[in-house]
């Protein structure tokens, strides 16, 4: 809401600074944006002035020299304007006028040698509008010599205030005056809105059929009206104070009205309409070109205003070109209605609009203001423009209006929501002061009739804000709450997140936060296997889609290191994928499943630049060792990485992570071809896992050292070459009975000396008894079945 | 036995001549040995009378045992050079880096709620999540914000179907923690948020943290108390806080809250756009609608509830201008931090 502080000082005029004008209001709850002075800053030199004479410079062509009056004296002016033309009253910058933004000065000067003895200003130059066509016109009946500060009232600023949604009674002047009156104890003087007898009988049928969505219809024909004459100086300058182009008389009154009280007007040609207005639901087939231009066609969910040859206007939103007020209009129909804010809310917005009109009956108009506005805006007009007022055509259903509301207010819920106890005479005060009246009071609570106005207002709690807001938010005293609560439960089987984190970052990982949404065509890439979820509304095509993985994001990190001549990148980041549960099915909200994961990228050198060794690349079991690091810190828990596939991994270079046969995610060398459609030219490794998974562990158990000596073994066989070593372990493991104390695999080798189909996988096996020592005969028992169960289940053969 | 002073200078003198451990054993031999030329001294003590025999036997000794102290003392000297030499030639460079991985860091958004996460917990509040894809009765309905309310509008809501969406602030996670349980309620919910809006100042997913606190008797100055107390310990300042009305459908009364600017004090700058006030969030008293569809009892309980932008904090706390930044994921960036 934007408005003029003169225009707000007319209706109650506080002695305050404007800044400490703005700093109250803003502290009351309605916050000040900005202010800004509603002309440029020039000193009094500026005046109104009349061009006597104006004839063509003798050297130029696009010059005049024109003799000014300033009313005591002549003076000659070269001015470059086309309408400069003798017997208008101007702007006139004598000599000595100074422009402060820029220092400018205005001195004697010489346009191609004809003197010249100040300047005649634009709007622009005045800081009126950006309209630089020519010089600026005043009235015929401007007074000369009279400073133009003065004149035009310019000592004044345009404050904007960001209101919130429930506050749509300060949406017009007089209700921003209401709340100045409330916080400065002063009484407010409110526009005459006087009934405006009718001249004739004239009026014109109003059909409202949507009632439920138009409660409240007044209108109102006013003929012969003369739309040539311009609205005045000083309700033009208002609305362009209040951030409104005037338009002609019709329109800037409407303007007006919507700018002072808060109501919405639309005026029609009343020799445009056929048959009778209806206020009824489009019927989804007709169309309207828009006074924007623009033709569209409501949905049976949009009100409209319409007559016999269809629709004239999209109710409360925007009129429609034909029967808006033209030039020509002689006779015009007034409209002055109250819409359900709930039922025409989102409708604008639908169509791509929004205007005054649907920023305030989509929040609420006051019900009760539709006539006082009618009569405001007739007696303005009529002043202006002259013409015959009919009767007030009136429709009005009662049912589907808001209901006068009471509101009772305990007195001791003020303490127990505010921590203050207030005089029940100060509380009385402030919610007189802001409109509602006493029904009853008792020693235990009141009873407020809330006015039509503060429909915001239905609660106890909402009475208990308006007094927190007027008796000053920050004198409201101030208490460290005391949380004798339970203390949070700390599960020891629970690790945090953050340790997860840092055991990465200890690695050299840097955590990233990619956007949850990604390119569609590099998820793709990436996970092929699921259709992933779309958004109705993207912000662009490359944010379109939710991450089924955490990948999709960390390679488009990766990507933008490396073009910014990073070459070593390891990324590493938290948080939730999206997919569904049943690919075929919707993405509604059940068939979405969001897991938290911890994932990572890492590509290029297995160490920054250094002087130590020659630039060795990471490879896959550097990244695992780091992942490993991780799930190491989940006390108890065994992870088992098996070979895997995955679309977007190297086939020979993907292991599957297991917690107790769970796939928990995976980790492995983005697969050749995928980095190559990426540009990547090295490879990079990534991971993925479920952080639950990770985070879940075990409490410590300890058990009794032995004190006796553990027997050893070292075991080494061929296997062949394919094999995975885990489950050669897994197998001695089994077999190695209850006291196996340790198992280490010690050696790998392949090459030179043996089978190259087979390898040589090398461990030491060690054992250890509580009670006892281990005697040999029971060790090289245990042996003999290891290596009799490697040597049927992997053809496994003892190496000498 | 005249010859006993000079024949330990002799012998000092081969001592000192010799430069190595092997030639000052020789030296011991030749002067201590059973065959050296002490010891041979020694050999003569026979040949003297009993009277003359303690005297010179005791001289004898005495020069032996200079001259033993004296190899001793060299030996010691000779050994300690060595072990220098040893010493030296394994000098290193101990200005070289070590060698190893290098350590990475966490994001500031991270590390921002994280400090904000730790002061919370240790008054009390527990941590709790939502999910971020959430319905629209916890994201709006149960929160007081009907179909076709105006705040609607202003959350830019990312949508999948009509009624499932992107989580536009963290406050449906106090619908879902009050559902499941009975109060006290003592939470904080930091996450990501989404609002489909692009600009210099706004990104499309940004990071909330919620507060709720729902008990007996919570009143508007524990709530004013807990968010002062809060600025205070995480700008690590005294600067004032301000409180202003307005309005958020799911609290009631409702505020914002300002504290003067952590740059300039409030004198006005940059950072405030002169104003010397920074806005840090909304907060409020919860409204009864909003308990009642948590089905608590209204009239028993009060809390509040606040929100904080945990990426506004961070910017404030590191002197980020540009919130975009956050989210490019760039390494010179992000280094800055660790």
């Amino acid at each position: 809401m934007l408005f003029s502080e003169k225009w707000l000082r007319e209706l109650v005029n506080p002695e305050l600074s404007a800044q400490d004008l703005m700093d109250q209001v803003t502290m009351a709850g309605l916050e000040v944006d900005g202010s800004e002075p509603v002309a440029a800053g020039f000193n009094d030199k500026i005046v109104v002035g009349e061009i006597l004479t104006a004839q063509p410079h003798p050297n130029a062509d696009k010059l005049q020299v024109c003799t000014v009056s300033n009313g005591t004296e002549t003076l000659q002016v070269v001015c470059g304007a086309p309408n400069a033309r003798a017997g208008i009253k101007v702007a006139f910058a004598q000599i000595g006028t100074v422009f402060f933004e820029d220092n400018f000065k205005i001195k004697k000067a010489k346009l191609r040698q004809v003197e010249s003895f100040g300047m005649l200003c634009s709007e622009k130059e005045l800081g009126l509008s950006d309209s630089h066509d020519g010089i600026m016109e005043l009235v015929a009946d401007a007074p000369l010599g009279t400073n133009i500060r003065e004149y035009l009232d310019l000592d004044d600023i345009s404050i904007e205030v960001d209101l919130t949604p429930n506050r749509a009674d300060c949406l017009g002047v007089i209700g921003l005056a209401r709340e100045v009156g409330v916080l400065n104890q002063l009484e407010v003087t409110m526009p005459a809105c006087e009934q405006v007898p009718a001249t004739i009988d004239d009026s014109y049928t109003v059909n409202v059929t949507a009632k439920a969505q138009c409660p409240n219809y007044v209108g109102r024909v006013i003929k012969d009206v003369d739309v040539s004459k311009s609205s005045p100086l000083w309700l033009k300058e208002r609305l362009r104070r209040s951030g409104i182009r005037s338009i002609d008389a019709v329109v800037d009154v409407t303007n007006y009205v919507l700018i002072e009280l808060g109501q919405p007007m639309h005026g029609f040609d009343l020799n445009q309409l056929s048959g009778a207005l209806q206020v009824r639901m489009a019927d989804g087939e007709e169309k309207i070109v828009l006074l924007d231009g623009q033709e569209i066609q409501p949905r049976t969910d949009t009100l409209l205003i319409a007559d016999d040859n269809g629709p004239l206007a999209l109710a409360g939103i925007m009129g429609g070109q034909k029967s808006g007020v033209s030039e020509n209009t002689k006779d015009i129909f007034l409209e002055s209605a109250f819409f359900t804010p709930k039922l025409i809310a989102g409708k604008a917005r639908s169509y791509g609009l929004h205007t005054d009109s649907s920023h305030r009956f989509e929040r609420g108009v006051d019900f009760k203001l539709q006539e006082k506005a009618i009569e405001r805006a007739t007696a303005l007009l009529i002043e202006i423009t002259g013409g015959k007022p009919g009767p007030l055509v009136k429709q009005t259903s009662a049912e589907f209006l808001p209901k006068d509301v009471d509101v009772v207010l305990p007195k001791r819920s003020i303490k127990r929501l505010l921590g203050v106890e207030l005089e029940d005479s100060v509380v009385e005060d402030i919610l007189t002061r802001l409109g509602l009246k006493l029904k009853e009071s008792n020693d235990t609570q009141w009873t407020w009739d809330i006015p039509s106005w503060r429909f915001d207002i239905s609660i106890a709690e909402d009475l208990i804000e308006e007094l927190a807001r007027v008796y000053g938010y920050n004198n409201l005293p101030v208490t460290v709450p005391n949380l004798a609560l339970e203390l949070p439960k700390k599960p020891e089987t629970k690790i945090g997140l953050d340790k997860l984190r840092l055991q990465l970052v200890a690695h050299g990982y840097q955590e990233a936060i990619n956007y949850s949404f990604v390119d569609e065509k590099t998820q793709a890439l990436i996970e092929p296997d699921f259709d992933s979820i779309k958004l109705l509304n993207p912000i662009s095509s490359d944010l379109a889609v939710m991450r089924t993985s955490l990948w999709t994001g960390l390679i488009k990190s990766l990507q933008h290191n490396l073009n910014r001549q990073q070459d070593r990148v390891l990324f590493f980041e938290t948080g939730l994928r999206f997919r569904k549960l049943d690919e075929k099915a919707a993405a509604t909200s059940e068939n979405i499943v969001q897991q938290n994961v911890i994932s990572g990228i890492a590509y290029g050198s297995k160490y920054d630049k250094n002087w130590f060794e020659d630039g060795e690349q990471i490879d896959f079991f550097d990244v695992k060792s780091h992942l490993e690091s991780v799930l190491d810190l989940a006390i108890g828990v065994e992870f088992k990485f098996l070979p895997g596939k995955h679309p977007a991994l190297h086939p020979g270079q993907t292991a599957r992570i297991e917690r107790d046969g769970k796939l928990i995610g995976f980790i492995g060398q983005l697969h050749p071809g995928v980095q190559k459609t990426l540009g990547l030219k090295q490879a990079a490794f990534v991971f993925e896992c479920l952080v639950d998974d990770i985070t879940t562990v075990k409490l410590p158990e300890a058990k009794p050292l032995s004190k006796f000596p553990a027997s050893k073994r070292d075991l080494a066989v061929l296997i062949d070459k394919d094999t995975p070593v885990q489950e050669v372990l897994d197998c001695v493991k089994e077999q190695a009975g209850e006291f196996l104390e340790s198992l280490v695999l010690f050696d790998l080798y392949q090459g030179k000396g043996i089978d190259p189909d087979r390898k040589s996988v090398a461990m030491g096996i060690a054992w250890q008894h509580v009670e006892r020592s281990m005697v040999d005969d029971e060790i090289n028992t245990t042996m003999q079945k290891i290596i009799e169960t490697l040597e049927s289940r992997f053809a496994a053969v003892l190496r000498g | 036995m005249e010859n006993l002073a000079e024949l330990v200078a002799q012998a000092k003198e081969a001592v000192d001549a010799a430069n190595d451990e092997q030639s000052l054993d020789q030296v011991r031999v030749s002067f201590l040995g059973k065959k050296g030329q002490i010891t041979a001294l020694l050999k003569t003590l026979g040949k003297l009378s009993n009277e003359e025999r303690p005297a010179a036997g005791a001289k004898i000794n005495e020069a032996k045992e200079a001259v033993s102290q004296y190899i001793n003392a060299s030996k010691a000297k000779l050994e300690n050079a060595k072990l220098e030499a040893l010493l030296s030639s394994q000098t290193i460079d101990v200005t070289l880096p070590g060698r190893g991985e290098s350590t990475g860091g966490l994001h500031p958004v991270t590390k921002t709620m994280d400090r904000m996460v730790s002061f919370f917990t240790s008054m009390g509040f527990e941590v709790a999540h939502g999910p971020e894809i959430e319905d629209d009765y916890h994201n709006f309905e149960a929160l007081n914000i009907p179909d076709h309310h105006p705040a609607r509008a202003m959350h830019d809501t990312f949508y999948f179907d009509p009624t499932t969406l992107l989580r536009t602030h963290t406050s449906g996670v106090q619908i879902r923690t009050m559902e499941l349980g009975e109060p006290p309620f003592a939470i904080v919910a930091p996450g990501r948020v989404y609002r489909c809006d692009s600009d210099l100042t706004h990104t499309p997913m940004f990071h909330q943290m919620e507060g709720l606190l729902v008990k007996e008797n919570v009143s508007f100055a524990e709530l004013k108390g807990t968010i002062e107390e809060f600025l205070r310990v995480f700008f690590e300042k005294d600067l004032p806080v301000r409180f202003r009305p307005s309005y958020f459908p799911f609290t009631e009364p409702s505020a914002e809250f300002d504290i003067a600017c952590v740059n300039c004090s409030g004198k006005g700058c940059r950072i405030c756009s002169q104003t010397g006030w920074l806005e840090l969030g909304g907060c409020g008293m919860v409204h009864p609608n909003v308990l009642k569809s948590a089905g608590i009892d209204s009239e028993k309980y009060s809390g509040f509830a606040f929100g904080l932008g945990i990426d506004r904090f961070a910017m404030l706390r590191y002197n980020v201008t540009d919130l975009r930044t956050f989210f490019e994921n760039d390494l010179k960036f992000l280094k800055q931090f660790n």
